[in-house]
């Protein structure tokens, strides 16, 4: 397979979005009928490298050769007359549409419209590959699974060559991903590429030939499947890094109680993917509980679930309010749970989604919080607005000034602005995720610090994490989920990355199954 | 009682084509993701339009009744088609260049289309110099009321089916065309496309702004000539000022009452233009309170209709779901 010439061969990618380098330098080969697994950390730049090939983002260097001849893919439709395909994380279907609509839409054959004739094509496809679509199906009847399945066939109608998946598993049943794998491993047989982005090792494992694994956007290596250990590709995942010296206060013992009690607790999503299965922890009063997990593993289902806001399907949440009174969480109003002190701080992936109303300005941001204070009619803006001047001036907010939209702030100082606030609010319990996501080394250590003097007040702080290092160094526990279960809780002063990325891609941290 | 249904379905018939124009024309613009409110002016506009064409005709001529049919048909109905494109036109620009809000331009559309057609309205009145604020195309009218040659000989039947000026049945024609277009073309499917999900049409390499822009101006073309029927052959070519009333308002609901089917919009807008009338048919003796009554039944069947469709959660009746809303590309 080695000795014959690449399909495609991607020569010193660079890419960079504003002030951030997404890919610099990446040089990739691909070869005809194989699987190539693209393995790397959220923000390793594994989906704008596959955006580049598939025409959604144009390199700002390098080349991209394909069968040896220098080409430039400046759109999707580009990348498809090279029989490049891509399938992103979100599905492009129309849900009124059957399969077949959506998979003829746009395509301007020769000849008469005849959906059954294209119904019939379809059929042929599925029973060659084995998939199992039903054309006259529509779209909003669907499992998730069944939609990719439409999209990968849409690609194969139009004879696809190459395809990408993007994380194609993330939403999938395990038995989902089985069927999937199995078409796949067809595929390739069939003599088509296919690229799956993951960074999943077990799937690695499962189902690539070969894997090339990127950090923080360069290309760090790559290894032929079957020769590498799943320790060798945690390792090259990972990498070393600067150590960050974060600090750790001991928790205060004299006062240390069980806050949080969680038992048994069980959460689907609305496709009916079991989310979070059997978790059963507890988060202590002047510690911070650190939660660890590949991106989807049920933190935010789990946040979520504490602060009310996610039905759940079975299990306990106890909440102690003192050492006699116990409350149970789990039906209560989210705003009720928000007034014990149970606050809940997220930072969603488009940072404006959930906390903070983008049109509006800190003061009123902040007023979200308070609104309800007090029994005159009309609101007090004099105490939202000191706290909006005084979160400016804490966490070192570049704004114009207090009456600024959020909207127009950078991601940085929304954050900054929507964990302030939450930390005004005196809470017992601080739920925060991703809370310095896309934060700069120097606002990152603020955040650190206000969670730590949190700490020391004797707030119960649970922090989800994305980056392994501050997770080890930040928190006293670890809870380590995977795939919704509890993988296994860990003290964060002696555990290593190794045990906790081990615990994250399995079930307990094993070896090799 | 079928003396009375002889009588009764015609008038049913005639007040039913502009609502059927008007619900043609919105079902195609509203596939596309416009929601066009501006279809009440745009009606209006129409029928001005074609008023003015052919008012200035006639005066052209010294004798009206030496009209020349082709010139007498075509003057009107081209300057309708004009008009009400030109609506289309102002309203894409907004909504889909400018990508101002949809609500907001259609409502300010219907405001100014019936604003043009009062102030031409008025003037032309104003150059007849008649004593009563309407005009009369007597001679453009009776060719819009041509009727088939056979109507008068084929009793309650040529009263049923061919009673009608030419207008009427290409409503008929166009929304059975509709419904064609809409759902056996690959036009159609990429029409529906644009409209329900505009980000996967745009990935599928459909122009989103193309597709919104020719179904759009071709919806209100549609929903112009129902104005122009309504002045030319329901109102036997007279003119007075807001006598079109509220039938655009109509329309739209129509829209919604046949859940987007042009197909099922012929009975539908026959049926509503019955229970507009139903009133006159309906003995009430001097009770002029209990007429009054009766004139809500469209509005009332709307209000039910729009209940039960919204307690049937099928996934099909629901509108087109980019509906109302802007397309832009980055806006992921």
């Amino acid at each position: 397979m080695h000795d014959k010439q690449p399909a495609i061969s991607m020569r010193n990618i660079s890419k960079s979005f504003g002030p951030i380098q997404a890919n610099s330098n990446v040089s990739l080969d691909i070869n005809r009928g194989e699987i190539l697994a693209l393995l790397g950390e959220n923000g390793s730049g594994k989906t704008t490298l596959m955006n580049m090939l598939s025409g959604i983002y144009f390199p700002d260097s390098g080349t991209i050769e394909i069968e040896g001849k220098p080409v430039v893919i400046g759109s999707p439709k580009d990348a498809f007359s090279y029989g490049i395909g891509m399938i992103h994380q979100h599905f492009k279907l129309v849900n009124v549409f059957t399969a077949t609509e959506n998979i003829v839409l746009g395509l301007k054959d020769q000849g008469k419209y005849d959906l059954k004739e294209s119904a019939k094509k379809i059929k042929q496809i599925c029973d060659d590959y084995g998939f199992d679509v039903d054309p006259d199906q529509k779209i909003y009847d669907m499992s998730v699974s069944q939609k990719q399945t439409v999209e990968i066939v849409k690609l194969l109608y139009r004879g696809a060559e190459i395809l990408i998946l993007d994380e194609p598993t993330a939403v999938l049943t395990p038995q989902e991903t089985d069927k999937l794998f199995a078409v796949l491993r067809n595929m390739r047989d069939d003599g088509k590429t296919i690229i799956i982005i993951t960074h999943k090792l077990n799937e690695v494992k499962d189902i690539s030939d070969r894997v090339v694994v990127l950090r923080k956007g360069e290309y760090v290596g790559e290894m032929v499947t079957a020769e590498a250990s799943t320790q060798e590709m945690t390792n090259m995942m990972v990498g070393r890094q600067v150590s960050l010296n974060i600090d750790r206060p001991d928790p205060e013992m004299k006062y240390r109680m069980e806050r949080i009690r969680v038992k048994n607790l069980t959460v689907k999503n609305r496709e009916g993917v079991t989310k979070l299965d059997n978790v059963t922890f507890s988060a202590y009063t002047g510690e911070i509980l650190g939660i660890a997990g590949i991106s989807g593993s049920g933190q935010k289902e789990l946040l979520e679930a504490i602060a009310g806001l996610q039905p759940v399907e079975s299990g306990t949440i106890e909440y102690n309010v003192d050492d006699e009174q116990v409350e149970q969480l789990i039906g209560m109003d989210p705003l009720k749970i928000a007034n014990m002190g149970v606050i809940l701080s997220f930072v969603p992936e488009d940072r404006l989604g959930m906390g903070l109303v983008g049109s509006m300005d800190l003061t009123d941001n902040m007023m979200l919080r308070s609104f309800r204070r007090g029994n005159s009619p009309l609101a007090d803006r004099k105490e939202p607005r000191h706290l909006a001047e005084l979160v400016v001036e804490e966490l070192e907010v570049s704004t114009p000034g207090v009456d600024t939209p959020v909207s127009k702030l950078s991601g940085g100082n929304v954050q900054k602005i929507l964990v302030g606030r939450e930390i005004a609010a005196a809470p017992t319990v601080l739920l925060s995720a991703y809370a310095v996501r896309g934060l700069d080394v120097n606002s990152s250590y603020l955040i650190y610090d206000l969670l730590n003097r949190q700490k020391g007040n004797g707030v119960a702080v649970i922090y989800v994490g994305e980056d392994l290092d501050v997770l080890l160094e930040l928190c006293d526990r670890i809870l380590v989920l995977c795939g919704g279960k509890v993988s296994g809780i860990v003290d964060g002063r002696t555990t290593t990355k190794n045990e906790v990325g081990l615990m994250m891609t399995k079930l307990g941290g094993g070896e090799d199954q | 009682m079928f003396d009375f249904l002889i009588t009764f379905i015609p008038r049913a018939v005639a007040q039913g084509i502009p609502l059927l124009y008007g619900c043609t024309g919105e079902i195609v613009t509203e596939k596309s993701g416009n929601l066009n409110l501006g279809i009440p002016g745009v009606m209006y506009v129409g029928g001005i339009s074609g008023v003015i064409g052919s008012f200035l005709y006639e005066r052209s001529l010294a004798d009206p009744s030496q009209i020349n049919p082709a010139l007498g048909i075509l003057i009107p109905l081209l300057c309708c088609v004009v008009g009400s494109l030109l609506m289309g036109l102002i309203y894409c620009f907004l909504t889909v260049t400018l990508r101002a809000n949809q609500n907001v331009t259609g409502l300010a559309l219907t405001t100014f289309g019936i604003g043009l057609g009062n102030f031409f309205g008025g003037s032309l009145i104003k150059l007849t110099g008649a004593d009563i604020p309407s005009i009369s195309l007597t001679a453009t009218s009776n060719l819009f009321r041509t009727t088939l040659p056979f109507a008068e000989s084929t009793g309650w039947f040529g009263q049923l089916f061919f009673s009608y000026g030419f207008l009427a049945y290409a409503a008929i024609l166009i929304a059975i065309g509709a419904s064609f277009f809409l759902n056996r073309t690959r036009l159609g499917l990429q029409l529906r496309a644009v409209g329900e999900d505009p980000a996967t049409a745009d990935a599928a390499g459909i122009s989103i702004t193309r597709y919104k822009y020719v179904a759009t101006c071709v919806g209100c073309v549609i929903a112009g000539l129902g104005g122009l029927y309504f002045v030319m052959d329901y109102a036997n070519g007279i003119w007075s000022n807001d006598a079109f009333g509220d039938r655009g308002w109509l329309a739209i609901a129509l829209v919604i009452f046949t859940v987007w089917r042009p197909g099922a919009s012929i009975p539908a807008s026959i049926l509503f233009g019955g229970l507009y009338i139903l009133h006159l048919f309906i003995p009430t003796g001097t009770d002029l309170a209990v007429k009054e009554l009766y004139k809500m039944l469209p509005y009332v069947v709307t209000i039910i209709v729009l209940i039960v469709i919204s307690t049937r959660n099928k996934r099909e009746n629901q509108p087109p779901e980019h509906l109302g809303l802007p397309y832009f590309r980055e806006d992921r």
